[in-house]
């Protein structure tokens, strides 16, 4: 494990699947590309000004207005994807994937560049692809079929594995409209991925379903990625999914590439692109609250956990908010406090993937010296954590008046004013997902316990 | 040969099973939860026949004073209503699958084609309702029936055309539905289908009007319709457009064929150019 954890600066390359990764990335590249989008670029005319009738039209024209912006969405995209690949599209929203995605499926056209397929390609995209509410579940399968391209008699082949897979057996003679919401995408969603495609495109659809039906999408994907003839693109927002299923990814910012690589670094320059976003906001907050002091005017309304008394309260990374276990990490507190008598900062550390508080320092530890605006930073040290994600509140303490020993909270720094970092080990050994890490913490055999021989080679 | 049919397959096999399976929706949900269900594309056309034999032919008398006028009569209505079915339910058309245009990249075209199919299948239902009316009034069917085929392409060909241009008008403004609802009102009315032909050119007293009155047939519509009639019911009585202009004028013969031509490449050259947005606009 710790071995493992030194090489974590030279290389960008994970071990997380390297053994089908960093070969994979090879061995996909040598099969025939059945994707090719060269040099896409896409923009939309958004109406700027309501044109609420033929007056206001002829208005508009005979002012020169326009009535329309170019929003460019995506810029320069050019990328290939091989047969086999399992390829992961990810980015924040608005971001361009959905309109990438929707041009790769021949639903929008390109401003330029162009896109080629090989094969027949199913798109799933938004939830349900036209179903009709008043056909039964029979009748939609089949007329999804066909709009996929496929004739009756092809569907009929089908049939029975799209069925089994939504669990819907009970319900196909029904009229979709008495299907619940959950069930209708089930349907939709198990038309697409049993439908005999070369190349499936699936955006944002791991959220579909119950448990059951998650976890059978989970084996499902899991096949698919080693079935060398399919080919599946994805978008999702799910950096754990990237990580799990995909053999490549592609980060989109701004509409351009970003990166392009193995998923996991893609994953994490997401992660990261997030956080700095979230700081970004919260610095710009920071920034606003003390401009309306020094202009005097004392604001109205407070975020989430602060008020009057304290308008001001936030953590922040002062370190990469993306360390790995051997690092220490340093992050700061900014505060605005005024009020007299003596006040506390308390700091706990939540566990964001397995929820909880992970640890707290104590409500009356850090007593603060000075009043008014400040900056304070405070540092933790990681090794004592596996991989994770993790959020530190801190809340601004008095002590209690009626029993000195206990602190009243004054304000809080939860929500965008909390501190988001992670721990980014680049092992995946098979006990890495726990929270606490095997070089701290240790079950071994009771003493005296002579039936159980140590074999682990740590 | 086999090539040859192959080619055709792979260009137009996938548009096959898509316009299939949308006829096929579109015909079961057309009498979903009615209690006599596809009865009704016969009922349907039966009774409004004898509302309008009743109204026309017993109330009103129009009449070209042949005994089959009133056969002419419903041949021409339900013909007309083929192409008001099409029209109106195919410039809805890319409009009301929209979340399909939005979702799946297919041959947008054919949700058009697919509305004037569904036209067509009741249009074929009601002739034989007609055919049905004509035999009960004893018509005497001549060698010109073997013309009729060409007079139903023309007419589908004008009508597809036209849908496609509105279809494609309607997305980007759907003031087209309320236009085209007067002007299909206007276009109904400006065709001999519930008068006689000749019952203008005689009201005309033989001046301006009478002659006026036989432009009526330019109109690609009514020069399809009138044909149908005349070859199928009453070669004697029907006018058309080859019977109403003498040879020399051979040229005004064609303008209904020049305007079905340039109707359905217009069509389908604007629907072609605009498809591309379809999805993003709408």
């Amino acid at each position: 494990m710790s071995e493992t954890a030194h090489h974590n600066e030279q290389s960008t390359t994970t071990s997380a699947d390297s053994d089908d990764g960093e070969e994979g990335l090879d061995r996909y590249s040598k099969r025939p590309v059945v994707l090719s989008v060269n040099h896409v670029g896409k923009s939309f005319k958004l109406p700027t000004e309501q044109a609420t009738g033929l007056k206001q039209l002829f208005i508009n024209w005979a002012k020169g207005i326009r009535g329309y912006r170019n929003q460019v969405v995506l810029k320069d995209i050019n990328f290939q994807v091989h047969q086999g690949e399992f390829f992961g599209i990810v980015g924040r929203n608005g971001g361009g994937k959905s309109t990438l995605l929707k041009i790769i499926s021949q639903i929008y056209y390109p401003n330029k560049g162009s896109v080629s397929v090989k094969g027949k390609l199913v798109p799933f995209i938004e939830l349900g692809v036209g179903f009709n509410p008043e056909l039964t579940g029979r009748e939609n399968v089949y007329l999804n079929g066909n709009l996929l391209g496929f004739s009756n008699k092809q569907i009929d082949a089908m049939y029975d594995d799209i069925v089994d897979f939504a669990e819907l057996q009970d319900f196909m003679d029904q009229k979709l409209k008495n299907y619940s919401s959950g069930m209708q995408v089930r349907l939709a969603f198990s038309v697409a991925i049993k439908a005999h495609a070369d190349i499936l495109v699936l955006d944002e659809v791991l959220a579909v379903g119950d448990e059951a039906f998650q976890r059978k999408c989970d084996n499902y994907f899991s096949e698919v990625k080693k079935d060398p003839t399919k080919t599946v693109i994805l978008v999702t927002h799910d950096m754990g999914a990237v990580k799990r299923y995909c053999t490549r990814a592609m980060l989109i910012t701004d509409g351009d590439i970003s990166i392009i690589g193995d998923p996991e670094s893609v994953a994490d320059a997401y992660t990261l692109e997030n956080l700095r976003v979230e700081q970004k906001k919260q610095e710009d907050r920071a920034k606003q609250i003390e401009q309306s002091n020094a202009a005097g005017k004392p604001q109205k309304t407070y975020p989430e956990g602060l008020n009057a008394k304290c308008p001001l309260l936030r953590t922040f990374p002062i370190s990469s908010p993306v360390m790995t276990s051997k690092d220490t990490f340093t992050f700061g507190v900014e505060y605005q406090y005024d009020e007299p008598g003596d006040f506390y900062l308390a700091i706990s550390l939540n566990d964001i993937r397995r929820g909880g508080i992970s640890y707290d320092t104590g409500s009356k530890v850090f007593k603060m010296k000075k009043h008014g605006h400040h900056t304070v930073r405070f540092q933790v040290p990681l090794h004592l954590f596996n991989s994770g994600d993790f959020k530190l509140f801190t809340s601004l303490r008095v002590p209690s008046k009626t029993d000195p020993n206990v602190t009243d909270m004054v304000a809080v720094a939860t929500g965008q004013n909390a501190c988001t970092f992670m721990i980014r080990n680049k092992s995946n050994d098979d006990h890495s997902y726990a929270l606490l890490n095997h070089t701290q913490m240790r079950i071994s055999p009771a003493q005296g316990e002579t039936g159980i021989e140590e074999v682990s080679t740590w | 040969m086999r090539s040859w049919i192959s080619t055709l397959h792979r260009r137009y096999g996938y548009s096959s099973v898509v316009l299939r399976g949308l006829v096929h929706t579109d015909f079961r949900l057309r009498y979903q939860g009615s209690f006599l269900g596809v009865l009704w594309s016969v009922l349907e056309p039966l009774m409004m026949f004898a509302v309008m034999y009743l109204v026309f032919a017993r109330f009103l008398r129009m009449s070209d004073g042949t005994p089959t006028y009133p056969v002419v009569l419903l041949l021409g209505i339900s013909s007309w209503q083929f192409v008001t079915d099409s029209t109106n339910v195919g410039l809805r058309s890319v409009v009301d699958r929209g979340d399909l245009l939005r979702k799946i990249h297919f041959p947008n075209y054919i949700v058009v084609v697919s509305a004037t199919v569904g036209g067509l299948i009741s249009y074929g239902i009601n002739l034989l309702v007609v055919l049905l009316f004509a035999i009960l009034n004893r018509v005497q069917f001549t060698w010109r029936v073997i013309l009729l085929p060409l007079n139903f392409i023309e007419l589908y060909l004008v009508t597809l055309g036209w849908t496609l241009i509105m279809a494609t008008m309607y997305v980007y403004y759907r003031d087209i539905a309320h236009i085209w609802d007067v002007l299909q009102q206007l276009v109904f009315y400006a065709m001999p289908i519930i008068y006689p032909l000749s019952y203008v050119i005689n009201r005309g007293g033989g001046g301006l009007i009478s002659k006026l009155a036989r432009l009526e047939l330019l109109n690609p519509f009514a020069q399809c319709i009138q044909d149908i009639r005349h070859n199928l019911i009453a070669p004697a009585t029907q006018p058309t457009i080859w019977n109403q202009f003498s040879a020399s004028e051979w040229w005004i013969k064609l303008i209904p064929l020049l305007i079905t031509a340039i109707i359905f490449v217009l069509g389908i050259v604007v629907f072609k150019k605009y498809e591309k947005r379809f999805a993003e606009v709408m």
